[in-house]
């Protein structure tokens, strides 16, 4: 019988073992799978469980988790919805996250392991776990400014603190309201979403500030002024400037067809004496012809490619801790071949910068040519407010030695006083003085054979008794309200200019 | 008693540091799940913390006195499993009442108080057995009474108006005056003691007379008749109950004391044969199995039908993973019924893999100690009774088990010691004091006591 009996207790050893492994594959093998199933609502549950900490800007949350009484015990809420949308992203039930809610989601959500410490606090103490708090760089006043000056036109205004690099502002426009899509209600976010028309660029929901890149136009003249200043030049110096450049040899008129390569400025206009223009003449008045023999003639490609890598162009993406879409100078044939580089030396062709990048430019030259990392989150905070991280300015490069980049600096003075920039004037408020370089690019989109209208620029900066304050770049999107009769002085500088007084008015602008 | 060198430990101050033991990782386990519920910790902690110790001490000094020489695992490990049991009912019970308040599912109230109250039942049976059965041999002069008493609770639901016997579509209950009780339970210890004991008094006819049939030795028509008319009748009553899991319990009790009783194994092939043939015929008269097979197959093609429980307790377990969520930081009230029938998934979510092979690993210490006593035991009745009743707790853990990993179709079964439930709690109480009893008579050293005339002791002569 005891034979029997062992066999029994081994069969029954046996049905524990085949426990016990199939309990491993439903457990370990098939556990994220099952964890991840859209079936499975634990996940969210107790994501939703515990409020998530909330985003500053100058003290105020500009998202934050509010207590709910239905199953999923938090709300994400956004006060200051589509103005801060681009930054903040969206926290939502059915289309995951989005902007600083995914990018800063370990401090938000509280699982970073950085925060460990608190956790194991909670866990004797036994609390809930909550999520810790980022604090932004942004300065309220610039933001709202930028956004309403803005109008509704399709663009991106990014700013700057020239000496920290420090986002102090970075609007997207169209913007959508995030609180649509992080609501509990399913059906709804689902409606929304898909009324943002997600799959197409032109989305709403695209980061334009970060993600999208536009041809620069004569904004790319920044980069041109700098390799000439480095190759000797000097802002008096006399440089070529005819009515029309042949890059491959040809005279007369350009052909309207556009097919032959050759170059003429805006309009047709007459740059200085028709001939030649000093260098600070030829950046103040946006000559083309100029620009595009300086850099075939003078320069060439590699030095205009060296000087464009040093603004941070060609040096891939980058986190802010949102990504950054790379800028880029073009091929390395646009560089030798002189009629792409003659196009790329007023920066068409394919020459493509993110508006960031274009405010990477002015922040530079207003900084004595330090460039500095940009960076949009000042300050990571545990749940009890014990700073976890704080953000330390970096340098990315010295574009021009200090004292070629203060004639460079003064080269875009002139630019706002005497050039195509004075709108972006500053008069009201004393002892400010303001650069920048406007821009009206070609947007090389053709609907039914018809070129979209160009896309307006502005870059710059203003300084306050002597000290380099902000750093603005304003794009509108094919000319805006102003269709194809805007530029950049128009449509652009004004914005730019409402932005600096914004923030200098601003307590962080004092 | 002479010698002092002859006597044995008793090992009951082993025991007593393991009551105690258990009684500390279940007031643990509360803390636990008061804390991350509730933030802090309540009275509560107290009276769940206060079962285990008082149900433990209680049963120990009963043991001490009157089973002094049990096998002292046997009583710590039920003592951990029906504290843990507790703490992860009130768990659920703060989980489901905090679904009604956000308007999801009905909370019926809270469980753990009654299961408190079944659990001091549970305690005054075992106590009545330990008292009452002062030598385990005695249940065999009760052997066709305790039959009879089996089969009359196993019948009586089925009897009853489905008002009185019906929830969730299985006739498997009595319910009177807001009790409800799940007789089947009760049954199985029953029937396991009948069953035994019809065996060993029948044991050599049935494996000497009878006639050989492709190899197989089949038994005399008049000697197999009474068991298979006890067979037929709990099969037919749990088919017309709609009670797969009992059915399968039963069916693998009668085949394992079958063939320990009998030494062969064409009583396992033959169970194996019928079995199949029982199940096949099972899928295409009834539409509940077949849904279950569907379910078994296709979880995941039903997660919103007939596949949401099941495929809820996927998730749990899989969300769980290797270490789990923590007791209280999960969602085990998101699987219908957590407290009873899935309570194992309800562990391996908030303890992961971890925490429920552990959890296995007392079923084992208890089964393994169970098999133990049956292997020590000298006389073939308490031999057959305790393989049969340690081979019950395997088998309903192995199927319960199965269910809620998916590794066999769910059948609906409670696990015995965790799962809510009063019927299912008594019984198994029942069940301890049976093996507490059994392992006492296989290490009480013969001279303490004279021998009781066994009425089988001819047979015990055999092994």
């Amino acid at each position: 019988m005891n034979r029997q009996i062992r066999r029994v207790a081994a069969t029954v050893g046996v049905l524990m073992l085949a426990l016990l492994v199939n309990l491993n594959f439903v457990q370990v093998v098939k556990g994220n799978s099952y964890r991840n199933n859209p079936d499975n609502r634990r996940v969210i549950l107790s994501e939703y469980s515990n409020p998530r900490g909330p985003i500053i800007v100058g003290g105020t949350p500009i998202a934050d988790s509010v207590p709910t009484n239905d199953e999923l015990k938090y709300l994400r809420e956004y006060p200051q919805g589509p103005v801060y949308a681009p930054l903040t992203g969206f926290y939502s039930l059915d289309y995951g996250k989005d902007g600083l809610e995914d990018a800063e989601d370990g401090i938000l959500g509280g699982t970073d392991s950085r925060l460990f410490g608190a956790r194991i606090d909670d866990l004797i103490t036994g609390r809930d776990p909550r999520g810790g708090s980022i604090v932004l760089t942004v300065n309220n006043a610039a933001q709202q400014a930028a956004y309403k000056a803005m109008a509704k036109q399709k663009g991106a205004v990014v700013a700057l603190d020239p000496t920290t690099g420090a986002i102090l502002a970075a609007v997207s426009l169209p913007s959508y309201d995030p609180n649509q899509l992080s609501s509990h209600n399913s059906a709804a976010i689902s409606a929304y979403w898909l009324s943002l028309d997600p799959t197409n660029q032109d989305s709403p929901l695209a980061n334009r500030a970060f993600g999208t890149t536009y041809p620069p136009g004569s904004v790319f003249k920044i980069i041109m002024s700098a390799a000439a200043l480095k190759a000797g030049l000097t802002p008096t110096s006399s440089i070529p400037a005819p009515n029309t450049y042949w890059p491959l040899g040809g005279s007369g008129a350009c052909p309207q067809n556009g097919t032959a390569p050759c170059v003429e400025n805006f309009g047709g206009e007459t740059c200085q004496n028709g001939t030649t223009a000093t260098l600070a003449f030829a950046l103040a008045k946006s000559c083309n012809t100029a620009f595009a023999e300086l850099g075939v003639r003078t320069l060439g490609g590699p030095a205009v490619a060296s000087e464009a890598k040093l603004f941070g162009l060609d040096t891939g993406p980058m986190n802010v801790p949102l990504t950054v879409a790379g800028s880029t100078v073009g091929t390395s044939a646009d560089l030798s071949d002189p009629a792409a580089l003659a196009q790329t030396s007023f920066g068409q062709r394919d020459v493509q910068i993110t508006p960031l990048q274009g405010a990477m430019m002015a922040s530079a030259v207003a900084d004595r040519g330090t460039l500095m990392k940009p960076y949009l989150v000042a300050q990571e905070r545990a749940p009890d407010l014990s700073v976890v991280s704080q953000a330390q300015p970096s340098q990315l490069s010295q574009v021009l030695d200090p004292n070629l980049d203060d004639e460079l600096s003064q080269m875009m003075v002139g630019v706002v006083q005497t050039g195509t920039g004075t709108a972006a004037q500053i008069t009201d408020i004393p002892d400010v003085t303001v650069g920048g370089k406007t821009g009206t690019a070609d947007t090389g989109d053709y609907v039914n054979g018809v070129q979209t209208p160009p896309h307006a620029w502005f870059v710059g900066f203003a300084d306050q008794n002597g000290t380099p304050k902000i750093a603005v770049a304003v794009i509108i999107e094919n000319g805006g309200v102003n269709g194809n009769e805007t530029t950049g002085g128009l449509a652009a500088a004004p914005i730019a200019k409402a932005v600096m007084e914004a923030y200098l008015n601003s307590a962080a602008g004092h | 008693m002479t010698d002092p060198t002859e006597r044995l430990p008793t090992r009951r101050n082993t025991e007593l540091v393991l009551i105690l033991f258990a009684s500390l990782v279940v007031v643990a386990a509360e803390g636990v799940v008061e804390g991350t519920r509730n933030g802090h910790l309540s009275s509560h902690l107290a009276t769940y913390g206060a079962v285990p110790l008082v149900v433990g001490l209680v049963a120990h000094l009963m043991i001490r006195r009157f089973a002094a020489y049990a096998d002292p695992f046997l009583l710590p490990a039920v003592v951990l499993l029906n504290g843990l049991g507790l703490v992860m009912i009130h768990r659920l019970d703060l989980g489901l009442a905090q679904q009604a308040r956000e308007g999801i599912g009905d909370y019926a109230g809270a469980a753990a108080p009654s299961q408190v109250i079944w659990t001091a039942v549970g305690l005054v049976v075992f106590l009545a057995i330990i008292l009452l059965v002062r030598d385990h041999r005695m249940l065999q002069r009760y052997a066709y009474t305790l039959a009879l008493a089996g089969l009359f609770f196993l019948v009586l639901p089925s009897v009853l108006p489905a008002r009185y016997s019906e929830v969730n579509n299985a006739r498997i209950w009595i319910l009177v005056g807001g009790i409800s009780i799940q007789p089947g339970e009760l049954a199985k210890i029953l029937l396991t003691i009948f069953a035994s004991s019809y065996l060993v008094s029948k044991r050599d006819v049935l494996s000497l007379a009878g006639r050989r049939f492709l190899g197989v030795d089949l038994p005399r028509g008049r000697d197999f008749g009474p068991l298979l008319v006890a067979w037929l009748i709990c099969i037919g009553v749990l088919v017309e109950g709609h009670d797969l899991g009992t059915s399968v319990l039963f069916f693998g009790l009668f085949v394992v004391l079958l063939y320990v009783a009998t030494e062969r194994i064409s009583w396992v092939i033959l169970g194996v044969v019928f079995f199949a043939g029982g199940s096949y015929v099972a899928y295409r008269l009834f539409s509940s199995v077949q849904i279950r097979v569907t379910v078994w197959l296709h979880a995941f093609s039903y997660t919103q039908t007939i596949g949401y429980q099941v495929s809820q307790s996927l998730f749990g377990l899989g969300t769980g993973g290797l270490f789990g969520t923590g007791l209280g930081a999960g969602h085990p009230e998101l699987v219908p019924l957590p407290s009873t029938d899935f309570i194992l998934s309800s562990f391996g979510e908030e303890l992961g893999l971890f925490g429920l092979v552990a959890l296995l690993m007392i079923y084992v210490l208890f089964i393994a100690r169970g098999f133990a006593a049956a292997l020590a035991v000298r006389d073939s009745f308490g031999k057959l009774l305790a393989t049969g009743l340690s081979f019950l707790i395997g088998l309903q853990l192995f199927v319960v088990a199965a269910g809620i990993s998916r590794l066999l179709p769910e059948t609906g079964l409670t696990t015995p010691f965790l799962s809510y439930g009063g019927s299912s709690l008594i019984s198994n109480y029942a069940l301890l004091a049976l093996l507490i009893r059994i392992s006492d008579s296989a290490r009480r050293p013969t001279t303490s006591r004279p021998p009781l005339k066994p009425l089988s002791e001819e047979h015990a002569a055999v092994v």
